[in-house]
């Protein structure tokens, strides 16, 4: 329903009262944004689907072999994503950095061609996709909080989101239908997969706008953003706080891998199934985000953070608890969804407000950083728990730390006259 | 840029979109491959998995037998598809495609008809009978959900063919590392090799950066580690000695040593094989070790070398992989 009236721009003229606004949806940024974030997720999905297929039946890999592609380019790619979000701001071309990060993917894909059965050459391959893909989140979720008045930005992250799973929904499909069609040639799932990565870049540079229409493009005389004042960002203290706290939840959140894993062993499930775990927690993302989104922007977006992160302890507890079979399964993914429907936009919209425009990209990369080395953290702490106290012990841990963060996150968080009302400065 | 309207640049996707399309669908047209034929049998007897000089392997991914004594004369090809193949006494392992998707892990009688099949998760990789033909091994990769995260793991199991009983994976099994109990979720096995008591096993585990070699006692449901960075253990016929690759300098990245560890000294001894052999060696016997190599496109041929350190690596059966002698 969001997306059959999408198109209708939000700065849509004076009728805006409450009743119209309502009906207006997002911005037509949003959408193309939405559009690339679909036609991407497709080609990477693709790519994912067979790659094991094709190191193991194409190359003959070990799995060891395999394990050394896995890599730690996160730390790169953590301190990239920083770089490029400044990139963004000092000149001032969130579109420009974006379109890089999606282009770098685009051509990993036709790189693992290229690669050939070289273990460092695919590793090399691979890292460059992340970094595209690291480099492009930030200036896209800045370019959406640019586009969105602050008190739709909710439901703008919300559409966003679920466009965004629609295309990991397909990828996986459309990577099955090649193979049907070319037997087991990957060479021809990788490069259907670059031409789609290729039309999405064609999207977002016909379609993606730098600036909303009617936006006074910056003057020569704007002073450039300096490295001075991206680390000033810090120092402000309601930028400090919500980095810290996106941190924070990322540590109390132990990573797919596990939560899958646990749910395998505790409901018994047959093997062949542990895919359709990915599949299952996907569809309740999907269907969640939007609605989710609005909720965020009606009830305010720290009560659906923390609702989420509620969802996210309430998952874990189930995996130390007494429900089995089924109803566990179905369960603990529709919770799991949920959580990530209720948190992974809608703590961007809770953040992007309290980021100055300038820095705007710079503020969503450090934040989307803090988080991303916090998973690291917590899957690694997570691991040295399963081997010290047995894996149900150990969620149940997951659990106590999921309320403490709650917790800490709402000291951190709940001064509604900073967060929830403060205007963005344009 | 901005001076395109809404239908122009709906226009230019469209184009676009139509162009990639023809691009995608032509390199599809030129890459599919052909449909796979089964070799015809070549010879004039069809594969019999029945003990005698002649090998076992796998030639363009279908079964196949050599003369042991001419292993690069005339090939007997069957129609039976299998990724990997193993037997003893008259009784083999195939790891066969089920569907596209899928694998099943099957168990053959001499005439090569199917007894057992089990559905297994993930893409076959390892495949050993005990030398009675009682117990049966495999190991499969289960892929992650996502390649930019972390998620490769492996599933062993191991099937009693007299009783039926199964166990699904290895990991279910009770650890002592180092003389203490252990667990952790990164866990991993690969790699069996049974003893001649049918209850006994050697295999790899893997977890943190470190592969060790494991015996496990299949009845007690137990597993504990023996030595470090020793992987694809091969038990020699008299149940001495385990051939293995070794990691160079402990590194994966860096490829693997084919060498053989006496069980009563910890002794290890390089082959002669300097080329990285990934693979699970076969024993041809007391003293020649089989594996398959990979050429630079991932053609396999089938090389063989002493297993005491001295000689030369031998091509053996061009053009094959998994090897297993039937004698």
């Amino acid at each position: 329903m969001y997306l059959s009236t999408v198109s209708r721009p939000v700065t849509d003229p004076p009728e805006t009262g409450p009743h119209r606004r309502r009906l207006a949806m997002v911005s037509g940024n949003v959408v193309a944004l939405g559009a690339v974030s679909l036609i991407t997720d497709i080609s990477a999905e693709m790519v994912a689907a067979v790659l094991p297929l094709y190191l193991v039946l194409g190359l003959q890999l070990s799995p060891v072999a395999f394990g050394v592609l896995d890599g730690v380019h996160t730390g790169a790619t953590a301190l990239l994503r920083v770089v490029g979000g400044y990139a963004a701001d000092r000149f001032r071309r969130r579109k420009l950095i974006a379109g890089i990060g999606y282009t770098l993917s685009a051509v990993a894909k036709l790189g693992l061609l290229l690669a050939g059965r070289s273990v460092p050459a695919i590793g090399a391959v691979i890292a460059v996709d992340r970094l595209g893909k690291g480099v492009r989140s930030a200036p896209r979720d800045a370019l959406i909080t640019l586009s969105t008045p602050p008190e739709a930005l909710g439901r703008a992250f919300g559409v966003h989101r679920a466009m965004d799973s629609v295309g990991a929904f397909l990828g996986p499909l459309a990577a099955f239908a090649v193979l049907l069609v070319v037997g087991e040639s990957y060479d021809a799932v990788f490069v259907t997969s670059f031409c789609v990565a290729a039309l999405a870049v064609v999207v977002l540079v016909l379609f993606v706008r730098e600036r909303p229409p009617g936006e006074p493009t910056d003057g020569p005389d704007d002073p450039k953003v300096s490295v001075r004042e991206a680390f000033g960002l810090l120092r402000s203290r309601p930028t400090r706080r919500i980095v810290l706290a996106a941190a924070l939840l990322g540590l109390a959140t132990i990573g797919d891998g596990f939560v899958y894993l646990l749910l395998q062993r505790r409901a018994d499930l047959d093997l062949h199934w542990f895919p359709l775990l990915a599949v299952g927690t996907s569809l309740a993302y999907l269907l969640l985000a939007a609605p989710f989104g609005v909720l965020a922007d009606r009830i305010g977006r720290l009560p659906v953070v923390i609702g989420g992160y509620s969802a996210l302890g309430a998952a874990y507890l189930l995996l130390a608890g007494p429900v089995d079979g089924w109803p566990l399964i179905a369960l603990t993914l529709a919770l799991y969804g949920a959580f990530y429907a209720a948190t992974d936009g809608v703590l961007i919209a809770l953040a992007g407000p309290v980021l100055p425009t300038r820095l705007r990209t710079t503020g969503i990369a450090l934040v989307q950083t803090g988080q991303a080395l916090a998973y690291l953290v917590s899957s690694v702490l997570f691991g040295l728990a399963w081997q010290a106290w047995g894996p149900g012990n150990a969620i149940r841990a997951a659990a106590v730390a999921v309320a403490g963060v709650l917790v800490v996150t709402l000291l951190l968080l709940a001064s509604p006259s900073r967060l929830v009302t403060r205007k963005v400065p344009r | 840029m901005t001076a395109l309207s809404t239908r122009a640049k709906l226009g230019v996707v469209a184009a676009s979109a139509v162009l990639l399309g023809s691009v995608a669908a032509g390199y599809a047209a030129t890459a599919a491959e052909p449909a796979r034929t089964p070799p015809s049998a070549t010879g004039d007897q069809a594969v019999t998995l029945e003990p005698g000089a002649r090998l076992l392997a796998i030639t363009d991914r279908h079964v196949s037998t050599v003369a042991a004594a001419d292993p690069a004369g005339p090939r007997t090809v069957s129609g039976l598809e299998c990724l990997r193949v193993y037997a003893a006494a008259g009784i083999g392992v195939c790891l066969k495609p089920e569907t596209a998707w899928s694998y099943q892990v099957v168990v053959l009688d001499a005439a090569l008809r199917q007894t057992r099949a089990v559905s297994v998760p993930g893409l076959p990789n390892r495949a050993r009978v005990s030398a009675s033909g009682r117990m049966v091994s495999w190991t499969t990769f289960v892929g992650g959900d996502s390649y930019t995260s972390s998620g490769f793991s492996t599933r062993t199991g191991i099937l009693d063919t007299t009783t039926g009983a199964t166990v699904s994976s290895l990991e279910e099994f009770a650890i002592t590392r180092d003389g203490r109990s252990y667990r952790s979720p990164d866990v991993n096995f690969w790699g069996v090799t049974f003893t001649a008591d049918d209850n006994h096993f050697y295999a790899t585990m893997s977890t943190g950066a470190t592969r060790y070699l494991v015996r496990g006692d299949v009845a007690a449901r137990t597993v504990e580690t023996l030595k470090e960075n020793v992987e694809c253990p091969s038990l020699s016929p008299d149940g001495t000695r385990v051939a293995f690759k070794e990691a160079i300098d402990a590194d994966p990245a860096k490829g693997w040593r084919l060498s053989v560890l006496d069980l009563a000294t910890m002794r290890v001894t390089a082959t002669a094989e300097t080329n990285s052999v990934d693979d699970q060696a076969a024993w041809l016997d007391g003293g020649t070790l089989a594996y398959t190599r990979r050429q630079d496109d991932g053609q396999p041929d089938v090389w063989s070398v002493p297993a005491d350190g001295s000689g030369t690596p031998k091509l053996t059966i061009p053009g094959a992989e998994s090897p297993a002698p039937l004698g």
